[in-house]
């Protein structure tokens, strides 16, 4: 079997979507933390985004079928809970694509969540609890559109 | 069965059955956006049941090789007796206010358990722990948002908030008795809940007061759930949560 190195394996999960919010790689997100070669197989470790999140078993299940098709059936995948995931991890490309997706991306608490359509300061909170475990939903008072935050986490 | 498993499996059965409860509106919330907030609270709380379970079959299957223990086995084939939450969250959901009011009484309590599980002496919990902290200041802050609303809101709105505080009081007090395990555990791998009491307190009552609701004084507290005896809403909640996977138990999803 073709080994690999730890840059190639972060190259084939860079491929890897975030099935709620396919334009983000997983590693986008930043949920893959180490890739280790010390033992008999790769080990991946990830840590998953919240508690609940039922993408985390489909992403599991994707990084497999990723791994195989690149020729590395073999893997084993770690779940680290702590230290828990933040939305700093998320990349700064990542953040990006998100906003040109038109999900407004995470801000820090003194820093003002903007309308990523029109970019208007204006906005205001819909309910704290948008379409997926990590989204807010907001509406622009300028341009009316409403839009999802990506939750600062 | 030991202390420390005993421990985890209350952790656990209470995230579940709370989440179970939660999960009743899904389809029935007032309107779409409530309706979707708080099934993204029962998913939380489902998660972080799966970790605690997930980590209890752990500890049963390193203690012993061959029980074959797993997350599932141990939410779907355990009876009432052996479930140790507590009774505030196995309550009916009744209406919306009963339903947020709960969720506030209990996110309360959870927020100041998790903050002294974050220094369990297991790092599992305590891993689990630091990530639930995250999720559980959404839940306060949505469910204090609507006991305020409802408390201040109209005569109707208000009078509801008062008939769902009488109704759930009494079955507060029974957070803050620790069961055995606990009592034994208190400080090293378990928080000491007796005293998280006062600053429970603090907090309920600042939120009741500006939701122009009263502290209901000295009564009567329930408190057996914990150590496996329940009320009578438990055994529908762990028929409707248990019944397919009992009758069918090879089912996969
Ligand atoms: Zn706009």
């Amino acid at each position: 079997m073709k080994s690999f190195t730890a840059d190639e394996i972060f190259r084939i999960l860079e491929t890897v979507a975030d099935p709620e919010i396919p334009v983000l790689s997983i590693l986008d997100l930043g949920i893959v933390r180490a890739v280790n070669l010390n033992g008999e197989i790769p080990e991946i470790v990830v840590t998953p985004t919240y508690s609940g999140c039922p993408a985390t078993d489909a992403i599991n299940t994707d990084i497999r079928l990723k791994m195989m098709e690149y020729g590395l059936p073999k893997i084993k995948i770690t779940t680290r809970l702590s230290p828990a995931w933040t939305t700093d991890w998320m990349s700064q490309a990542g953040k990006k694509k998100l906003e040109d997706y038109g999900i407004a991306p995470p801000k820090p608490a003194n820093r003002e969540i903007t309308c990523p359509r029109c970019k208007s300061p204006h906005v205001t909170c819909i309910s704290h609890f948008g379409s997926t475990a990590c989204k807010s939903l907001y509406q622009c008072l300028d341009c009316k559109e409403p839009f999802d935050y990506f939750k600062c986490h | 069965m030991n202390a420390h498993l005993d421990y985890v499996l209350h952790l656990a059965d209470t995230t579940l059955v709370l989440a179970q409860r939660n999960s009743e509106w899904c389809g029935h919330g007032p309107i779409l956006e409530q309706d979707i907030a708080i099934t993204n609270i029962s998913l939380d709380l489902l998660g972080q049941a799966r970790n605690y379970y997930q980590h209890a079959a752990s500890l049963i299957n390193t203690a012993n090789p061959n029980a074959q223990a797993d997350e599932d086995s141990l939410a779907y084939l355990r009876d009432e007796r052996e479930f140790k939450n507590p009774l505030l969250v196995e309550l009916e959901k009744g209406d919306w206010a009963k339903t947020t009011l709960r969720q506030f009484l209990f996110s309360v309590f959870q927020d100041l358990q998790l903050k002294r599980l974050l220094h369990s002496t297991d790092t599992q919990i305590a891993a689990i722990a630091e990530k639930s902290l995250k999720e559980t200041a959404y839940h306060i802050a949505w469910s204090s948002e609507w006991v305020i609303r409802l408390g201040d809101g109209t005569p109707e709105s208000h009078s509801r908030m008062v008939t769902a505080l009488n109704e759930v009081w009494e079955f507060t007090g029974g957070l803050f008795v620790p069961a055995p395990y606990e009592l034994q555990l208190a400080g090293t791998i378990a928080a000491d809940v007796s005293q998280l009491e006062k600053p429970w307190t603090e907090t309920v009552s600042n939120v009741l007061e500006e939701a122009t609701l009263s502290l209901p004084g000295k009564t009567f507290m329930q408190q057996s759930g914990k150590t496996g005896i329940h009320t009578e809403a438990m055994g529908y909640i762990l028929a409707e949560m248990q019944s397919l996977k009992r009758s069918l138990p090879t089912a996969t999803w």
